[in-house]
């Protein structure tokens, strides 16, 4: 489905990453700096490769050598980030609408009533990004790419700036979202028991090189 | 306190130099603080002592080389009257111009930190819910900025109120064209029995600048509010 086959540099940092995602949920485990957080830019399209090829299915997300790059905003990828980056001056409805509001019908899978009672955010809907605790904003934040209607889901460590008892408490909305929604997730940790719990395979990323067959 | 014709005739003329010069900084104050905060590009520090030059030299400096540039003679000028017979030199729009120029820099420098201290990341969350730059800029980096762009008006407007040399070099002091608040008020100083109406346009000058901080400080009130910032520290109060 997702063919990754790209190599990106940053000052001394060089990063290779040759390899296929399938449907369901893919774990990409690997220590602090080893580059998973580069790798989900990569997919996203906030970064640009400095050489190679990302196919989704049948297109062509980029291609070095033919200077081809369909930018972040026409990917249709979802993306959840670390420390949630819900828009502080918007309220967690109008959060959660961001994305979705600019679909046209047919590409609603979702809607707003379904994802809040889905997260568990249906009482927070008017209240500022400000007043949420750690766990309501990564539930809002994860809230808000499912509306959007994404192809792949990208999560960077959406779990790491929790404590242990709220991640314990994320990890079942996330399993819901993967067995309810079937949208295909990647999803970057450096916890080895978040992706036991959640992902059907698990890539190991080292150094800057991630390589299957 | 009753107003003299001429005493109100300045005051208007200063309103709306001081409002027509803001309101023409705004979107290029918007534009270059954008860019001088988000991009990297060579010879920047040159566009950034370009932008300051005219807080650090005298007035007078820069109101000689818009006369210079702009007078009937000078290259743009003499271009403007001919082509479109407009004549920018000894006019209030003379004035308006001198204005901004003089108060672009303190619209730039809140516009710029403003737009420095959103974190790119909430722009790229925007992007990967679909929204192209232009829109994650119109609905996410504008309105975070609001309180700098408020701040930087502010300024601006005041600058402008104040501005006195490089009017006085590029349009003259002639009243009820070119004689805002200012140039009246030290007029009046040089003329027998002038004190009082000095006087009277002296403290009008200091309701006018109180009213605009007054303006400002409530529309940022209201901004915070709106962005979240003041339901957060109301909510630390109540604690």
């Amino acid at each position: 489905m997702l063919r990754i086959d790209v190599g990106f540099r940053r000052g001394a940092f060089e990063l290779v990453a040759r390899t296929g995602i399938d449907a369901g949920v893919t774990g990409i485990c690997g220590p602090s700096g080893c580059g998973k957080s580069t790798l989900l830019g990569l997919v996203a399209g906030l970064l640009k490769p400095r050489s190679g090829t990302l196919r989704f299915g049948e297109q062509v997300l980029c291609d070095v050598s033919q200077r081809v790059f369909v930018p972040p905003w026409q990917r249709h990828f979802g993306m959840v980030f670390q420390d949630g980056q819900l828009f502080p001056h918007l309220s967690v409805r109008s959060n959660l609408l961001y994305g979705h509001a600019h679909l046209t019908a047919a590409e609603r899978r979702f809607d707003l009533a379904a994802v809040a009672q889905l997260m568990e955010i249906t009482s927070l809907l008017d209240r500022r990004p400000a007043l949420l605790s750690g766990g309501e904003r990564q539930r809002v934040a994860l809230g808000r790419a499912l509306l959007y209607s994404p192809r792949l889901l990208l999560l960077d460590e959406p779990l790491s700036s929790l404590d242990d008892r709220l991640k314990q408490q994320i990890l079942p909305y996330l399993k819901r979202v993967k067995e309810e929604t079937r949208i295909p997730m990647l999803y970057v940790t450096h916890s080895r028991s978040e992706v036991d719990y959640l992902a059907d395979r698990v890539l190991t990323m080292e150094a800057g090189v991630l390589v299957t067959a | 306190m009753e107003l003299t014709p001429a005493e109100s005739q300045a005051l208007w003329l200063s309103a709306r130099v001081a409002f027509f010069a803001t309101a023409g900084c705004l979107p290029i104050g918007i534009a270059v603080g954008w860019f001088m905060a988000r991009r990297v590009f060579p010879g920047k520090w040159i566009v950034d002592a370009m932008v300051q030059l005219p807080m650090v030299l005298p007035p007078v400096v820069p109101g000689y080389f818009l006369l210079l540039l702009l007078g009937t003679q000078g290259p743009i000028g003499g271009w403007l009257l001919t082509t479109f017979g407009v004549v920018i030199a000894f006019t209030w729009k003379g004035a308006v111009i001198a204005s901004a120029v003089m108060a672009f820099p303190l619209m730039v420098q809140p516009v710029r930190l403003a737009f420095r201290m959103i974190d790119v990341r909430l722009e790229q969350a925007a992007t990967t819910l679909g929204a192209a730059p232009w829109r994650a800029f119109l609905t996410i980096t504008l309105p975070l900025a609001f309180p700098g762009i408020v701040a930087g008006s502010m300024l601006c407007f005041s600058r402008s109120l104040g501005e006195f040399g490089a009017t006085m070099a590029f349009v003259g002091n002639i009243p009820g064209e070119t004689r805002t608040l200012p140039l009246a008020i030290y007029s009046f100083i040089n003329v027998p029995n002038g004190e009082a109406p000095a006087m009277r346009l002296a403290l009008l000058s200091i309701l006018l600048a109180v009213s605009a901080l007054l303006v400002s400080h409530w529309i940022n009130r209201r901004a915070e509010r709106l962005l979240g910032y003041a339901s957060l520290r109301d909510d630390h109060a109540a604690d």
